[in-house]
């Protein structure tokens, strides 16, 4: 099934290379957010608590102007049927995600880097803390806007309908990253942390099982 | 070549209010062409699509059965080929690149024979390696036909399999239409009086209007 998977990753990959819609828009939105935040905040001293909600700020939007294109352009381009008749449900899912995954993982590794380089106070004290919420927060991401992207791909209003059906789906994993970013900037613990830790692996688990139940009735009808 | 069915038992489709059909059933058990015919609308499409495992019908269902064992529909793609007005291959590669990742994502190793052989029949050999976004709307039809055929299925199913063709094109098709109903299941649902010449036997939609 992986190999199967990994083709439709392939896939995606290829066409994203050649038609650049998805990583255009990313990098466009990453810069345009950063450069209205430095702006807006001028010479002013952000306070740690801020940065690391400022950070999630700009991750949430991010995805909602890039993630939905795993399913929109199929459904867009008409290729959905053709996906339909070449693969099963499952393995259509689980290629989309790890597309998504990754383009998760190399947007967030942008905006790290740049927050990094020009917030003075995103000065990360326990690098483990952040680097697991990183990792946890991304998978959770890129699951619930997967599955998120194939539910409002047949709807009419893509744009308006995939950062309203996200919020709320989101706001578990929002509110624990944007809690575990805090607490790998100030130096708490990973054992002060581990409630937090807790929520967002659950996320994880629970948003990846009700997926992939729910997947083989959203792209059928 | 394994004994191939499929039958609809009591099928009905309805789009809210609107009734497109009630009440079909049919048995395809036998290799041959068959035919759905009916005026515009009347749910040649939709009836194909549930054929196809595309849509869930309304009410009844529909059972494939590959030597006398039922086909569970997460595997049901493997034994059907499938050409549609509503198929779109992927423009920004070429039909080579679009094939060789159908073989990928199906998980099978294509009869690289079969494939030229193919694509030598619908004129497409000498193209391979163009972007299917400039081809012609013909020779996207024609592609089709490629990619439904491919991986060699046991159902082959055509919605107006001879749109966009021109008398040549018509010709290929029709040819490989008779040599694959030597071995499998052909359904054409199509208006073209030509088209259902083919079929040794034909299903009306006009009479699956009514509510029972």
């Amino acid at each position: 099934m992986f190999s199967k998977a990994f083709a439709v990753f392939q896939k995606d990959f290829h066409s994203e290379i050649r038609t650049r819609y998805a990583i255009n828009s990313l990098a466009m939105f990453i810069i345009v957010a950063i450069s209205v935040i430095l702006f807006a905040v001028g010479q002013e001293k952000i306070s740690e608590a801020l940065t690391g909600g400022l950070f999630w700020v700009v991750i949430f939007f991010t995805a909602m102007s890039g993630l939905a294109r795993a399913f929109v352009s199929e459904e867009e381009r008409g290729t959905s049927l053709t996906l339909q008749l070449t693969a099963s449900p499952s393995i259509v899912f689980s290629g989309k995600l790890i597309f998504n995954v990754i383009l998760v993982f190399c947007m967030n590794t942008v905006i790290a880097l740049l927050y990094a380089a020009l917030f003075e106070s995103f000065i990360i004290q326990n690098f483990l803390l952040f680097f697991l919420s990183f990792v946890f927060g991304n998978i959770g991401l890129a699951i619930s806007s997967t599955i998120i992207a194939a539910i409002i791909a047949k709807a009419g209003a893509k744009g308006t309908l995939y950062p309203v059906l996200s919020f709320p789906i989101l706001l578990p994993l929002i509110l624990s990253s944007v809690q575990l970013t805090l607490f790998a900037l100030d130096g708490t613990t990973i054992e002060q942390a581990k409630f937090e830790l807790a929520i967002v692996v659950s996320y994880d688990v629970v948003m990846l099982t009700v997926s992939y139940l729910l997947f083989d009735f959203i792209w059928k009808d | 070549m394994r004994n191939y069915s499929v039958s609809a038992i009591d099928l009905n489709m309805t789009f809210g209010r609107r009734l497109i059909f009630n009440g079909i059933n049919f048995s395809f058990d036998e290799k041959g062409i068959y035919g759905i015919s009916g005026p515009n609308g009347s749910g040649k499409s939709t009836l194909v699509k549930i054929m196809a495992g595309l849509l869930t019908p309304s009410k009844g269902k529909i059972i494939h059965k590959s030597s006398d064992k039922e086909i569970i529909p997460e595997k049901l793609h493997n034994y059907i080929g499938f050409v549609s007005p509503y198929l779109v291959l992927y423009e920004e590669f070429s039909a080579w690149e679009n094939l060789i990742y159908y073989e990928k994502i199906r998980g099978i190793l294509l009869d690289r024979d079969l494939v030229k052989e193919l694509l030598k029949r619908f004129l497409l050999y000498n193209r391979r390696d163009d972007l299917i976004k400039t081809y012609s709307s013909g020779m996207k039809q024609r592609m089709k036909f490629v990619f439904a055929l491919i991986h060699k299925p046991q159902l082959l199913i055509l919605d107006e399999p001879t749109s966009n063709l021109d008398e040549e094109g018509k010709a290929s098709a029709y040819d490989l239409i008779k040599a694959k109903a030597e071995k499998s299941i052909v359904v054409i649902a199509s208006n073209e009086q030509t088209d259902l010449d083919l079929c040794s036997e034909t299903l009306d939609l006009k009479n699956y209007k009514a509510v029972n």
